[in-house]
């Protein structure tokens, strides 16, 4: 089976990247720009993931059906946070006796 | 149904190699979709406790050191690149080279757990392990218990990616000495790759924890 084998260039670019996000997610941290710092480390911390999820694990060659898998494990994570916090942001919202 | 010799790189039951490798590729990755779940869970206790209390989540995560943090995924991230490099020796066939990275990925990744070694030391010293003897400074006595939440989380959620990491060691191990004897060829390297998959997805854990449980809150009074 012929696949596409990425260069050893590809894969230092990708790897300076990763360590320029890494210093700058740190710089960020100490800068106060109140509830962004969450957003902006996040969003950071995302970008290196997929630099490693689709270039060292090699997900940009893989089969679709694998690509299918990574986004559902995405989206099961997705449904677990995003309904466990709607319940709790959402408490106290309602004058229920009780709660 | 396809009759052909069996060779480790194209068994019976697989039609082609390249079946087998995509197959042997699908199952590492379904396994890693568990293992996100898994660490999912914690992540997500971590997400309600700081909702709950960000003053002193805020506080207690500024005990931390943030330089010592980042330096440590610095290392992981160099690993993982050493192994890319092992899967890519593999690729290409260089049996020297794929020793040379192995060798390399789990020195760096001994130097990453050494250094948690060290923190969780200091932990120790300066009374921050949850427990009878658990103290952080300059914090009301009726908050100690919810500061106390936030170390639990901090050992469980290291202490479970610490593990992680043994366990690649010991894979990584494994992939060393069949690399020494010659077994990985351009024809037949699945074995490396999927390592490579797992020890990847271990920093990409580390990714997020860093952020979270270093630097979030450094500013929040």
């Amino acid at each position: 089976m012929r696949e596409h084998i990425d260069s050893v260039k590809t894969y230092a670019f990708v790897f300076v990247a990763l360590l320029a996000l890494t210093a700058l997610t740190t710089l960020v941290a100490e800068v106060d720009m109140g509830p962004l710092n969450v957003a902006v480390a996040l969003l950071i911390a995302v970008i290196k993931m997929l630099l490693v999820a689709l270039f060292f694990m090699h997900l940009r060659h893989s089969p679709v059906l694998t690509k299918v898998m990574v986004c559902g494990g995405l989206l099961w994570l997705f449904i677990l946070m995003v309904l466990t916090m709607a319940d709790f942001v959402s408490r106290n919202w309602l004058p229920v006796p009780g709660v | 149904m396809a009759s052909h010799t069996e060779t480790v790189a194209l068994r019976e039951q697989f039609e082609t190699a390249g079946q087998q490798k995509e197959a042997s590729t699908l199952g590492m990755w379904i396994f890693l979709v568990t293992e996100v779940m898994f660490f999912g869970g914690l992540f997500l206790a971590y997400m309600v406790y700081r909702g709950l209390f960000p003053d002193i989540f805020s506080t207690a995560s500024n005990t931390l050191n943030i330089v010592i943090g980042a330096v440590n995924t610095a290392v992981l991230l160099c690993s993982s690149f050493t192994m890319v490099l092992a899967v890519h020796a593999a690729q290409i066939g260089s049996r020297k080279a794929i020793v040379v990275f192995l060798i390399l990925t789990m020195l760096l990744g001994g130097v990453f757990l050494g250094v948690k070694a060290y923190e969780w030391n200091e932990k120790f010293e300066e009374h921050h392990v949850p427990g009878p003897s658990f103290n952080l400074e300059n914090m009301a006595p009726d908050k100690q218990g919810h500061a106390q939440l936030f170390f639990s989380l901090y050992f469980a959620m290291t202490g479970l990616h610490a593990l992680h990491m043994i366990i690649g060691e010991g894979l990584l191990l494994f992939l060393l000495f069949h690399a020494y004897a010659g077994k990985y060829t351009p024809k037949y390297y699945t074995p490396v790759d999927i390592g490579g998959l797992y020890w990847h997805f271990v920093d990409i854990i580390w990714i997020f924890l860093f952020p979270l449980l270093y630097l979030i809150g450094r500013h929040h009074h």
